[in-house]
């Protein structure tokens, strides 16, 4: 028997994570955006008073990837449905994970009046700018000029109208004491993103009312482009129509260092 | 506790509270709207769940989320509102949670009006949202009722995990009748074992209406059935007046059903052996009991305010062996008694067999009695 | 008792939903079965307001009369409507101080009673309905003058609380209107 140093654990699955190998596109930043909610899930220790709730669209089969009570939602009403559950388990942590069609487009109305009540739960908010379930076409997201399935042409603005920031809007809001979009495209912005989503977490924790962050994702399949080539579409493309930033944090949440 | 004088949609309110309703999401609409306003007065008074929604599409979203947690909750709209819910309703349905919808029913289609109807009767029972699966419908006919059938519309939605409607309309919101109001009953101290809560010291638990695999869906779709089978041979109700000796037999349910039970009772005195069959349960409908009343009777007339949408239940179960007609009316009217008495007194003078289509002779007749007001 | 049917109609914040209220409370109160009913929505908001009240010592059927027995009419046009409705050898009480015309029908029992210009002179204009109320009570004695006060003090708001005393005068002078009235036709 041979004696060796003890080991130091620099990578294991997170507790909040689940066995199963998800479905999402290689190059796809799903996987990462899960993989961070699963972290600072196990890091604040709320795992098990977590109740997910997934969207329609790529993220729908959320619900198996994550080691913890999930529901699934009607398109668009995730934080309708959340709003349900939190507002009779207030002590539960109650998240919703949702795309940019879900959220931006048929879901509009839900998380605008989410966000106005205060409701107090964390919204991640993965925009890739495109449909991605149902194969690529465009979204309220979508880039002036970006070719998708129902934009062959690229969006025409003058037919298809501009691209919604919802960040900006939702920060508008009263009720929000939280909101802030990172991007998945790089190690340094991933680092990012994981802070936005622990602060977010800690908004409700808090009870400081409604936390959204938007996260740029890629949809290398759909845009018909490499993972790395996505990866470089996000930082050229979609930061500058969507510039990151903290666009409203609550003062509380300001001073706290994650 | 003694009879108080209640108005409709406020008792109503009292009674899903008192059954341990511990969430309320709904959306302003007349003529149901003293619902969502007297939840918002009691509800937060008792530390409960009480939201206005931004849409009736998202007050049965937040219904649908609070019911996954197993705890009693549930919506109260009229037609249009019910009819932007009917997307929330099948996923309710779907995912196997239990939730109470009542709906105050008012004219339509389309904006229609907020008089009371019944036009809502295929909407209600035949489903409504997409999809397999069979929705509970109790139909009460008074404040008393409604309050009673509220109270068991919990219990049957937490026993079969299953969306139970009570519909009634705008007469039964409104009015104000003596009742007696049950009391409160004390909230449960644990969830039930398949409601979402935390995945402490437990696996976790998924509620979803996605079965992505047919042959998963399709045994879905067989468990539904098989316990809607179950509710069929459990929980049909309904109420009868006059009917031992009948030899004719009215049927409607709620508010008609209540008109024609005045008709009945006229007729009576004039000599007319008539009897009121009152179905409860619209789903399940109570087919067995009708079956015998078709063996009993001479003649059935169906009353409605729709245009005979229970008719064809009646007539798909009575199977021609007595003859059936119709009167109804549509729009938010609501007929009185002596037109009913005056369908008891043409049903049983006339021996001979009616000729074809219910629907079509009665056409005929109303088409007399709205141009006379017109 | 047999079943009787009230419909009270006038503009809207004439009192008239209230009035049946105070009916039906007060049936209620006395071992009786009753309904009452509005008329309800966008009509409600400045424009006629109705009620129907069904009375009786019997479980009651339909909620809703297209002939009642009694007939409250605040105002013209609800004359013009129920005048014609009202069961032959049925009540009616019509409000002098805004209609200007006499009956068509000569079957029915009736009084006119100058209801605003009594409830001025009680001091409080609001109080016409009760007026109307006391008058309907002499003609269809359904349930004593008494026994309707008595459920007015007990479901009264407790912001009008301090009116009571002027709403019994008022239900009072509209009985003894009509009693009067009646017994000088009658001599």
């Amino acid at each position: 028997m041979t004696t060796s140093q003890p080991a130091t654990l620099v990578y294991q699955r997170p507790t909040s994570f689940s066995e199963a190998t998800t479905h999402y596109c290689p190059g796809c930043t799903h996987g990462i955006a899960h993989r961070l909610v699963a972290e600072v899930l196990d890091e604040m220790g709320l795992r098990e008073k977590a109740i997910g709730v997934a969207p329609v669209g790529c993220a729908v089969f959320a619900y198996n990837y994550f080691n913890l009570d999930f529901v699934e939602a009607a398109h668009g009403r995730a934080p309708a449905m959340a709003t349900g559950i939190k507002r009779v388990l207030p002590e539960n942590t109650v998240f919703t994970y949702q795309g940019d069609g879900d959220l931006a487009s048929i879901g509009m109305a839900e998380i605008m009046h989410a966000a106005a009540r205060g409701e107090n739960i964390t919204v991640i908010f993965a925009n890739n700018a495109i449909y991605g379930m149902t194969g690529g076409q465009m979204a309220p997201t979508t880039l002036p000029g970006m070719k998708t399935t129902s934009s062959p042409y690229g969006r025409d603005v003058e037919l298809a109208g501009y691209p919604i920031r919802v960040s900006e809007m939702l920060a508008t809001m009263e009720g929000a004491g939280y909101v802030v979009r990172a991007s998945l495209h790089d190690p340094a912005h991933i680092r990012k993103a994981k802070k936005a989503i622990r602060r977010a977490f800690e908004t409700q924790e808090r009870g400081l009312g409604f936390a959204m962050v938007e996260l740029l994702s890629s949809c290398p399949t759909n845009w018909k482009v490499t993972p790395n080539e996505a990866l470089e579409f996000i930082a050229k493309q979609m930061v500058p129509a969507f510039p990151l930033g903290d666009f409203k944090v609550h003062p509380e949440i300001a001073k706290l260092r994650v | 506790m003694s009879k108080q004088l209640l108005k409709g949609n406020e008792a109503f309110a009292e009674a899903a509270i008192r059954a341990g309703c511990e969430g309320f999401f709904g959306y302003p609409i007349t003529p149901s709207t003293e619902f969502l306003e007297y939840m918002s007065r009691r509800m937060p008074e008792l530390g409960r769940a009480f939201v206005q929604a931004e849409s009736e599409v998202a007050a049965i979203n937040m219904v649908y989320g609070a019911a996954c947690t197993g705890k009693r909750v549930m919506t109260a709209s009229s037609s249009p509102g019910i009819s932007l819910m009917m997307e929330g309703i099948s996923y309710i349905a779907g995912t196997e949670v239990p939730a109470v919808i009542v709906n105050v029913m008012r004219g339509g289609p389309g904006l229609g009006n907020i008089a009371p109807s019944q036009g809502d009767y295929y909407q209600m029972v035949k489903g409504g949202g997409h999809g397999d699966y069979f929705p509970i419908v109790l139909a009460p006919a008074s404040v008393q009722e409604a309050i009673d059938y509220i109270s068991l519309a919990f219990d049957l939605a937490d026993k079969y995990r299953s969306i139970v409607h009570v519909v009634v309309d705008g007469n039964m919101g409104q009015m104000m009748e003596p009742a007696e109001l049950p009391p409160m009953r004390p909230l449960p101290k644990t969830a039930p074992d398949w409601a979402v809560s935390g995945a402490k010291g437990r696996p976790p638990r998924a509620l979803s209406s996605i079965y992505i695999n047919p042959y998963d869906e399709e045994i879905t779709n067989l468990r539904l059935l098989k316990r809607w089978l179950e509710i069929e041979k459990n929980e049909v109700r309904y109420a009868e007046i006059e009917m031992e000796d009948a030899e004719y037999a009215v049927i409607g349910f709620g508010t008609a059903g209540r008109v024609a039970s005045s008709a009945v009772r006229a007729a009576r005195q004039e000599g007319i052996k008539v009897g009121l069959f009152r179905p409860i349960t619209l789903a399940p409908f109570p087919k067995q009991r009708l079956k015998e009343i078709a063996r009993q009777v001479k003649r059935i007339l169906v009353v409605e305010m729709n245009s005979g949408m229970m008719l064809d239940d009646v007539t798909a179960v009575v199977q021609g062996r007595v003859p059936v007609e119709f009167y109804g009316r549509m729009g938010g009217v609501t007929p009185f008694p002596d037109e009913i008495l005056g369908e008891i007194r043409r049903v049983a003078s006339n021996a001979a067999p009616v000729n074809g289509n219910a629907r079509e002779e009665w056409i005929q007749r109303l088409e007399t009695i709205i141009g006379g007001q017109a | 008792m047999q079943e009787t049917s009230i419909i009270i109609s006038g503009f809207g914040g004439q009192g008239t939903l209230f009035a049946g209220q105070v009916l039906a409370y007060a049936a209620l109160e006395n071992n009786l079965e009753v309904t009452w009913i509005p008329s309800y929505g966008p009509e409600m908001r400045g424009g006629t307001a109705h009620c129907t009240v069904i009375i009786s010592s019997e479980p009651i059927g339909s909620p809703l009369v297209r002939r009642p027995d009694v007939a409250i009419v605040m105002n013209l046009p609800s004359l013009d409507k129920y005048e014609p409705l009202v069961q032959s050898h049925g009540v009616l009480v019509a409000n002098a101080s805004l209609i200007n015309r006499g009956l068509e029908r000569d079957d029915l029992k009736h009084i006119y009673i100058p209801a605003n210009e009594i409830a001025e002179e009680i001091g409080m204009s609001r109080l016409a309905n009760m007026v109307m109320v006391g008058g309907m009570l002499y003609l269809k004695p359904i349930l004593s003058l008494k026994a309707v006060q008595a459920s007015l003090e007990r479901h009264i708001p407790d912001r009008h609380r301090k009116t009571l005393p002027m709403n019994f005068e008022a239900m009072e002078r509209g009985y003894a209107f009509t009693q009067e009235a009646l017994v000088q036709t009658a001599s």
